[in-house]
């Protein structure tokens, strides 16, 4: 090989080589390399919200490790297999719910997990992946914007895994799921007059679930986040303490393993929902912009690739599996920083457990394998 | 689906799709870019705000545990209290080898080598600088000893506290329950945030029941923290201002148990397996609820060791089983007034009607030949007579007549067979036969059958029929206030301790019994006033007359042996003493207005239900209606002879 008449830096043609094996992988390259950043980012706060804790850093690193292969895995596989395969997987996550209903395990008071002996693990993770895909499958062969039919399914077919989720109970999970396919719908350019007038048929509909279908300790988090100060010592102290952790960070933050609200175990759920209240403490305004313009460019990134996907299917998948990790993070940011009420979601790749991260990187590898470009890769 | 066909528009759809994108990127732009706005405010604007307070969070915020709401029986007497007590506290940083500490102290005899294991996960789970009880009340003797030998454990703290005490013991433990040490179980379906600072929490009867009342809501202290999270002293008087909610103490509980009553009652069933429960006809109060042999609640307030828990667990008389809640006797003769009242509204048979009773009744198509219990039969009986001499073969026949399905829908308005709806957890059904029932029961066809004769042995309250005490007393109050129906309850009052207001529950009424002819009930109440006072009645020559009033009532007598053999073998006391017969008594008092309805079961009892059970009977009633001079002046007689007279002649 004659290097001379390569006129190419050596940093130049390792970045070549990696742009190639990523294409190869069908990989989007300036994803994959927000994802790991904000991955990287989420390792180095846990370790110090943890408690400087080892046994979690390996924990949380193995789990990302596992969201990496099964991105590159899902990226793999044909777009049109994925298509095929997307009502199924509804199907038997449904299924999947009414077992845990009837069978799951009760685990701190919640009806959650399904126990299959080696591994338990939640149905509910499935369908926020499951319910996107299916909704998308059902619109994409037909005329868009969706009759009020069409609408009408969709719905029902959204709306009952919601329920089903919420009675186990974890509303968290069962705004997200709803919203994730919500978010088809929308994509799918519903009408200014109808996503008008089901925000007009909300009030209502919050109003009945107030009622009747919220759990005592909901209506609570939602009262308290109207008055955090009405209950200092119960849930209020979350969202005081998470206000103070992060106000006190000022601009620079009080430095990295120095945040005495974390690590004086001051502020609750610090390791999960609350992370991003140890990153205002201990790294400061800075430090927090930086994560959010990260998540910003994961979503900005997703969502154009959605736009030049080349199908409709493509298109209403990724573009909802896009916005709602928007909608994780503005729910979670919202909530620490007290604009929202405390809903149980976590911060995506940084707040430490759960199946969450691993959904979330099968999701971006979904969105990669319906969005690869197909000039540049054989198949 | 006839309407205009749209067509796909793969290049609109391209463009709608992108319009959308473009719409979702800027609301995800104004959404983070709101949170972006929000840190500004909170870091930049509201800094020195928030510094300072995350300054003040040196102040530590922590629970205070509320005091339990006492227990009162109905007229005001305590059942359960707050005493102060000292428990032992364990902090681990202070504590060099925990091993050591603990096999040290089990030396002293003040843990048991059986918790370790227990404690250990316990004191794991804490903060190293948070004090963990590891044993929660001290006796005189054990404070003493700690006391003496306190030096060699340093990290092992002595704390006052109140924690819940029984000032009586074992008397009404199965009516109030107890308190115990939270589970993994209560943590669950417990506020923890309300529960913090509290250790017990109530585990059976009304201290289960009425946990939300008697709790209390948790108060909030703030104490001054070191920067390692450590409470630390307060030094000179302005050194910081520290708040204190102060937490407000659960509601008392008025019961509807009479302490007197309760207490005549555990005494006269004293070293039985036996339960009691008198009720009041008038509203549902339940004024005497016994369960005997008992246990002493102040274990469980106090922490009891394995050793201790295994032998109450295992004691073969069972202590911890609530009888009168959850014990299922067959009712044996003391269902025959229901049954009498049901032949009645069925119209089988009308009160004047007679049966002669040589004391053996069989008929085609009903099995064996029955035996009466008394060899020879009663003679010529009409209803009032057949209750007054508890005549079998009266009932046989009228079971004949009534059929099983009229019975069981009968018996049932009474409330048998069904939860009655007192107001503490844990009530079996009991089962009231019925050809309905049996196909539910069995699985196998042949078993599902209802045979003829499997009615009659119901007739006398044998077969598959089983009452819980609870029921069978509560099925009489209904008889006694002729079919008008309460669920029973143990709390009659709420007092909130703040404001000291007395919030009466009122009592809750059941669908009543009616009957056709009112008369009925005159019958069915007339035979069981016989049974007491009338010389051919089974209970007359057990029980001395009563001063001031008149009872009503009805023995049984319920075969646990059940085999047919001679009335010499079935003797009691030539059978082991398992397979003795239990003895039953219902009855009520006053007659013409009754004021309390009583049912006692005694298990394995060594005399039958007229000889054994009523007299326990009778001192329940003398107890809640006599004043306490004619009471003192009925024991007294009593006393000499005990409940069980030698018989000096047959009826």
């Amino acid at each position: 090989m004659n290097y001379e008449t390569l006129d190419t830096s050596r940093t130049q043609r390792t970045l070549t080589g990696t742009a190639q094996l990523l294409l190869a992988l069908h990989l989007d390259g300036p994803l994959f390399v927000a994802l790991c950043l904000v991955g990287g980012v989420g390792s180095i706060v846990l370790f110090s919200a943890s408690g400087r804790s080892l046994p979690m850093l390996e924990a949380h690193l193995l789990r990302f490790a596992l969201g990496l292969v099964a991105m590159i895995m899902l990226a793999q596989i044909p777009p049109r297999l994925i298509r095929t395969i997307a009502p199924w997987a509804y199907v038997i996550g449904l299924l999947l719910l009414f077992a845990v209903m009837f069978l799951g395990d009760i685990t701190m008071g919640a009806q959650r997990w399904l126990d299959l002996g080696v591994v338990r693990f939640q149905p509910s993770e499935i369908m926020k992946l499951a319910v996107p895909l299916a909704c998308a499958w059902w619109l994409h062969e037909r005329p868009l914007p969706p009759s009020l039919t069409s609408l009408a399914i969709v719905g029902a077919g959204i709306g009952l895994p919601t329920l089903l989720i919420a009675e186990q109970p974890d509303l968290g999970t069962a705004l997200l799921v709803a919203a994730a396919g919500g978010m088809v719908v929308l994509m799918a350019g519903l009408q200014l007059r109808y996503i008008l007038s089901v925000v007009g048929l909300l009030i209502p509909v919050a109003y009945g679930a107030w009622r009747f279908l919220l759990h005592d300790y909901q209506r609570q988090r939602i009262l308290t986040f109207l008055d955090p100060q009405s209950d200092p010592l119960g849930s209020g102290y979350h969202i005081i303490q998470s206000q103070i952790a992060i106000g006190s960070g000022g601009v620079f933050g009080k430095g990295y393993l120095n945040g005495s609200q974390a690590q004086l175990e001051f502020l609750p759920e610090r390791s999960t929902d609350f992370i991003f209240a140890v990153v205002g403490e201990e790294w400061g305004l800075i430090g927090l912009t930086t994560v959010i313009l990260l998540f910003m460019f994961v979503i900005g990134r997703s969502l154009y690739l959605a736009a030049t996907a080349q199908d409709t299917f493509a298109r209403l998948a990724s573009g909802s599996l896009a916005l709602t990790f928007c909608v994780y993070v503005f729910v979670n940011t919202g909530m620490v920083t007290g604009l929202m009420p405390v809903v149980g979601v976590p911060l995506p790749f940084i707040s430490y457990g759960g199946t969450a991260m691993v959904t979330l990187m099968a999701g971006f590898g979904i969105l990669m394998s319906l969005c690869a470009k197909k000039k540049l890769v054989s198949r | 689906m006839a309407r205009s066909v749209r067509i796909k528009d793969h290049h609109a759809e391209q463009r709608l799709f992108e319009g959308r994108a473009i719409a979702a990127a800027i609301i995800m732009l104004v959404a983070l870019g709101s949170v972006i706005a929000r840190l500004v405010w909170l870091q930049v604007v509201q800094y020195d705000y928030f510094a300072d307070l995350s300054q003040g969070n040196r102040i530590k915020i922590e629970p205070i545990p509320p005091n339990r709401g006492l227990i009162l029986d109905r007229n005001g007497l305590p059942l359960a209290t707050n005493a102060p007590s000292y428990q032992l506290e364990l902090t681990r940083e202070q504590v060099s080898d925990i091993d050591a500490t603990l096999v040290g102290l089990a030396k002293l005899g003040l843990l048991d080598n059986a918790d370790f294991a227990s404690l250990k996960k316990d004191i794991r789970s804490r903060r190293i600088f948070e004090a963990v009880p590891i044993k929660l009340q001290l006796t005189e003797q054990e404070l003493a000893r700690f006391a003496a030998r306190r030096y060699q454990f340093p990290g092992v703290e002595i704390r006052p506290r109140l924690t819940r005490y029984y000032p009586l013991a074992a008397s009404s433990v199965h009516a109030i329950g107890y308190v115990g040490a939270i589970s993994e179980e209560d943590e669950k379906t417990l506020d923890l945030t309300e529960y913090a600072g509290t250790t017990l929490t109530g585990k059976a009867g009304v201290e289960r029941a009425y946990e939300r009342e008697l709790h209390g809501r948790a108060g909030v202290q703030q104490l001054l923290v070191n920067a390692q999270g450590r409470s630390v002293e307060r030094i000179g008087k302005d050194a910081v201002n520290l708040e204190r909610q102060e937490p407000v103490a659960g509601n008392d509980l008025f019961l509807t148990i009479d302490l007197r009553v309760q207490q005549a009652a555990e005494e006269a069933l004293r070293g039985q397996r036996a339960a009691a429960v008198a009720i009041d006809p008038t509203n549902g109060d339940v004024i005497a609820f016994v369960s005997t042999p008992a246990f002493d609640p102040n274990l469980f307030a106090r922490g009891l060791s394995r050793p201790q828990y295994l032998a109450l667990t295992e004691d073969p008389d069972r202590p911890m089983y609530d009888r009168a809640l959850r014990g299922v006797y067959p009712p044996g003769s003391t269902v025959k007034p229901l049954f009498a009242l049901g032949a009645l509204e069925a119209g089988v048979v009308s009160a004047h009607d007679t049966r002669f009773c040589r004391g053996m009744w069989s008929s085609p198509g009903y099995g064996r030949a029955r035996r009466d219990w008394k060899p020879g039969g009663h003679g010529t009986v009409d209803m009032r007579r057949a209750l007054a001499t508890s005549c079998d073969i009266y009932f046989f026949d009228i079971a004949r007549l009534m059929g099983i399905d009229r019975m069981a829908s009968f018996v049932s308005q009474f409330g048998l067979g069904a939860a009655t709806g007192i107001d503490i957890e844990g009530e079996r059904l009991g089962i009231v036969p019925s050809s309905e029932w049996k196909k539910r029961a069995y699985k196998r066809p042949e078993f599902q059958v209802w045979f003829p004769g499997d009615t009659i042995s119901v007739g006398i309250g044998q077969g598959q029929m089983l009452v819980t005490p609870l029921q069978l007393a509560n099925a009489i109050a209904a008889l006694a206030a002729k079919g008008q129906r309460f669920k029973p309850r143990l709390v009659r009052a709420v007092r909130d301790v703040q404001t000291g207001k007395v919030r009466e529950i009122s009592p809750v009424s059941l669908p009543n019994v009616k009957v056709a002819d009112p008369g009925e009930w005159e019958v069915a109440q007339g035979g069981m006033f016989d049974v007491v006072n009338a010389t051919h009645g089974t209970a007359r020559y057990y029980l001395q007359p009563a001063p001031v009033y008149k009872m009503a009532g009805k023995s049984g007598t319920a075969q646990v042996f059940s085999v047919a053999i001679n009335e010499r073998v079935r003797k009691a006391g030539e059978l082991a003493e398992h397979l003795r017969d239990h003895a039953l008594f219902v009855g009520f008092a006053p007659y013409d207005a009754p004021k309390i309805a009583v049912a006692v079961v005694v298990e394995n009892a060594p005399g039958g239900g007229s000889a054994f059970a009523s007299p326990i009977a009778r001192r329940i009633m003398d107890r809640y209606l006599l004043t306490s001079e004619q009471w003192a002046e009925q024991e007294a007689k009593r006393k000499p002879t005990g409940p069980v007279a030698t018989p000096t002649n047959t009826e």
